[in-house]
């Protein structure tokens, strides 16, 4: 790679950086903002009287001033400290670290098979070749991205699961569990990416380079992915990321539907009881997933298009 | 095998529009192309020309509708092929090249995977040797450094270069025919005749050639026969000389007339539809233009020693120009030649590196833009795509209504415009449009009326006319000289066209790396040309008068 090339990469990694500094600094500020009291979180139902909690504001360090408090939480958090659980007396990264496998695996499954179902939605119904099947299939899509992933799951848990009994209602055991939460996290990704990907390939069909690749003789299939795709894909790459950097939201809710273990269950624990270090923790985590996932679209575009690796 | 390499009876090509109803494209057109000819198709968009030569190759499009009493290709009947059948004579039996290579090869795919593409497709080599093939075909088509370039992306070479590797990919498979659709549009002269000597040669090797152009004098030279369309029909054909020189049809005229050049100097290009009919003899026809005064000594605009840099590059050089009240000067060079970057520092919207600018007798250059804000109105643009500088969402009332004077009342508002676009040969039946559904004539002509809504002192023409087909060309440059005629502005005609400048110009300016090389009355310029630039300039012109 040329130094040409990866001045644009470094860039974006930069400002990836950046953007996670400000999250953080945010999140921070919010909590402080929070109602409560961080003293009384930590004392929980315990013994409370003012030795004990002058006790806690030192062993927390909670009686140095504002600023410090604040680089002090940066530069552990550089250094991949998370802080101390008040709740449960342990360190966070441990806390997250043993739940955040599940709800990777999920999302990364269900990013999987939206992209894979919008890939197929839409070049099949591309173009003006079959347009019946193309009124179909969209009105499908339309349906499905306005519909909210925790009904969709109700629907396929009552229909697939109670009655037909295809798959595990909850739990974690193995892939079959896997099945429906992710089909449920995909569908409406699936559907927004395939309604903006085929109208993505219809103007791309339209361009002169495709008719040029039909005057040599290239078969429609082969048209469709080596020329019309690639230029169809920039709009959605966008599109893609912005949805993969949510699905951690929607990831918690699914949670709860299936009765997956997950950060669903730390989140809600933690936000209910004001286990302050967990909430910061996971918001800066759904930071970080955030700016990773899009600068990582915002490489796949330079990928995907040679004009842009110029500036 | 015996017979025309293309042999097409009575050829019919309907479209589905919208609402049921069909569109008649192509209406009983025969066409024969026998092996190593070259046959040119000549009209103006939408006579039916591009669809005649895709229906060769089964590409007129999926709401298309053929009907033939024969289409032969190369001996065989092609009627009812399916896609299959295509995909076997597609770039093996005849080859497609369309105009401007940015666009119509791949800009996501380097030039040698668009022509290793063809090979591939039709199995033509092995894996191993398919480089060594790309590296040789860009080599025959005169594609300096094959090999670099193979690997390069269209947007980074030269638009000749470009149009080369497209040419190059047609040819990859041999077809014994090769359709070349405007293959020269949007080209600079050297280019173009850089393009046309390409498929000279090609013809010259064997192969038979269908050129499509709305530009009589581009395909005059190269082809053995042409045939002339107008609303899908064939209206007249023959060897370019007779057509030339004494054409039948009235319409055949009328193209050859609408082409501007040094002889059609201080006459209308666009024919009156009566006249053209009438009148059989050239001199009758030619409709002087209306008589102008032009000021050359009081000037509008005043540059000297312009220079910009972009880093170490200095695109303008010394640039100093002058226009006169009244007057219009060219400003004439290929692309990258710094024209446009002299516009855009005349009207200031970049800042020179050095140099000095006044406009209507005042600073221009160098003072904020708050002082220049008032005397902003007396300097307008047309530009070669209007439709960029057309808010989509305006209706033509507010485009135009936009540079009026004062604010007036609705329906007064909507008077004027009327009466502008009255100017331009417009109905008031476009005010309610938006600019989409213009036609690309139609499009100019508003941005005409625009340009002269404030009663500007210089309207600065950027390739007004580049995209336009010869015809109606013809009806926006009369329409130019008229209004200059009417309202005594001055105009800056910068364009590639050097037979445009030549039919409009008072003076001209020839621009080659940022510099000005060489600059005089029209005439002298381009009858006594002292620049190797010029000379070279004028020796690419593909004139009507050198064919004989």
């Amino acid at each position: 790679m040329s130094g040409a090339t990866l001045r644009p990469v470094l860039r974006r990694v930069a400002a990836g950086l950046l953007v996670l500094w400000i999250a953080a600094t945010a999140a921070y500020l919010a909590l402080l903002a929070a109602p409560g009291d961080i003293v009384d979180s930590i004392v929980g139902e315990g013994p409370d009287t003012p030795e004990i909690r002058a006790e806690i504001m030192r062993e927390w360090g909670l009686d140095r001033p504002a600023l410090v408090q604040y680089l002090d939480y940066l530069w552990r958090l550089a250094g991949g400290d998370l802080g101390r659980s008040y709740l449960l007396q342990r360190p966070v990264a441990e806390v997250i670290g043993e739940q955040v496998g599940p709800t990777f695996t999920l999302a990364a499954a269900a990013a999987a098979l939206g992209v894979l179902l919008a890939l197929l939605a839409a070049l099949t119904t591309a173009g003006p070749r079959r347009p019946w099947l193309r009124r179909g299939v969209s009105t499908v899509e339309l349906v499905l991205v306005s519909t909210p992933a925790f009904l969709i799951g109700i629907v396929l848990l009552s229909v697939l699961s109670f009655r037909f009994g295809l798959f595990p209602v909850s739990g974690d055991q193995g892939l079959a569990a896997l099945v429906l939460p992710a089909v449920t996290l995909a569908l409406p990704i699936a559907g927004l990416l395939a309604q903006v990907l085929r109208d993505s390939l219809d103007r791309a069909l339209e361009e002169p380079f495709v008719l040029t690749a039909r005057a040599r003789g290239v078969v429609e299939r082969v048209v469709l992915l080596r020329h019309v795709l690639r230029h169809a894909l920039l709009p959605v790459v966008t599109l893609a990321g912005w949805q993969f950097s949510l699905l951690i939201g929607s990831t918690i809710i699914v949670e709860q539907v299936f009765g997956r273990p997950g950060l669903g269950q730390v989140v809600l624990n933690a936000v209910t009881s004001g286990d302050m270090p967990v909430v910061l923790a996971v918001v800066t985590l759904s930071a970080a997933v955030y700016v990773a996932v899009n600068t990582l679209a915002d490489l796949a575009y330079l990928l995907v298009d040679p004009r842009l690796r110029r500036s | 095998m015996a017979g025309p390499l293309v042999d097409v009876a009575d050829l019919h090509v309907d479209f589905a529009a919208p609402g049921g109803r069909t569109v008649a494209a192509v209406r009983g057109v025969d066409l024969t192309v026998e092996a190593g000819e070259c046959v040119a198709i000549v009209g103006e968009s939408g006579s039916g020309k591009s669809v005649t030569a895709r229906t060769l190759v089964g590409l007129a499009g999926p709401t298309a509708t053929v009907r033939a009493a024969r289409l032969d290709l190369a001996g065989v009947d092609v009627r009812g092929h399916r896609p299959r059948d295509w995909r076997r004579i597609r770039g093996r039996v005849a080859g497609l090249v369309l105009q401007d290579a940015l666009v119509s090869l791949d800009p996501l795919r380097t030039v040698g995977a668009e022509i290793d593409e063809v090979l591939r497709t039709h199995d033509i080599a092995s894996r191993r040797e398919r480089p060594a093939r790309v590296t040789r075909l860009l080599t025959e088509v005169h594609v300096p450094e094959p090999e670099l370039r193979a690997r390069q992306y269209p947007h980074q070479l030269s638009g000749g270069l470009r149009q080369r590797a497209l040419i190059a990919s047609a040819i990859a498979g041999e077809p014994s025919l090769l359709i070349a659709d405007e293959p020269t549009t949007a080209l600079d002269v050297t280019v173009q005749a850089q393009v046309l000597r390409l498929l000279a040669e090609r013809r010259a090797a064997g192969s038979a050639l269908l050129l499509i152009s709305h530009d009589l004098a581009v395909v005059a030279r190269l082809a053995d026969r042409v045939l002339v369309m107008r609303a899908g029909e064939v209206v007249e054909q023959g060897p370019p000389r007779q057509l030339l020189h004494a054409p039948r049809h009235p319409y055949t005229r009328q193209l050859l007339d609408a082409v501007p050049s040094a002889s059609s100097r201080g006459r209308r290009l666009a024919t009156p539809a009566r006249l053209s009919v009438e009148c059989t003899v050239p001199a009758l026809r030619r409709i002087a233009l209306p008589t102008r005064t032009a000021a050359a000594d009081d000037p509008v605009i005043e540059a000297d020693g312009l220079v910009k840099r972009y880093g170490s590059r200095e695109v303008v050089r010394g640039v100093s120009i002058t226009v006169g009240r009244g007057e219009t000067v060219g400003l004439v060079g290929e692309s990258g030649s710094g024209k446009t970057t002299v516009a855009q520092l005349l009207f200031g919207l970049l800042p020179a590196d050095a140099g000095t600018v006044r406009f209507a007798g005042q600073p221009w250059s160098g003072v904020p833009e708050r002082r220049r804000r008032p005397l902003r109105r007396r300097l307008q643009l047309i530009s070669q795509d209007p439709l960029g500088s057309f808010d989509p969402r305006y209706r033509v009332e507010r485009i135009v209504a936009e540079n009026l004077d004062r604010p007036a009342g609705r329906a007064q508002r909507r008077d004027r415009v009327a009466e502008l676009l009255d100017r331009v040969g417009l109905g008031p039946d476009v005010l309610d449009r938006h600019p989409r559904q213009l036609s690309g004539g139609q499009r100019q002509r508003v941005a005409i009326a625009r340009a002269i809504a404030c009663r500007p002192a210089l309207i600065i023409c950027d390739e007004p006319v580049s995209a336009l087909d010869v015809s109606v060309q013809a009806h926006v440059l009369d329409l130019l000289a008229d209004i200059q005629a009417a309202d005594g502005t001055a105009l800056l005609f910068i364009s590639h066209d050097l037979g445009v400048v030549h039919h409009l110009s008072d003076r001209v300016l020839v621009m080659h790396d940022g510099a000005v090389v060489e600059q005089g009355p029209v005439g002298d310029v381009f009858t006594h040309p002292r620049h190797d630039y010029t000379r070279s300039l004028l020796a690419a012109l593909p004139t009507l008068t050198a064919v004989g």
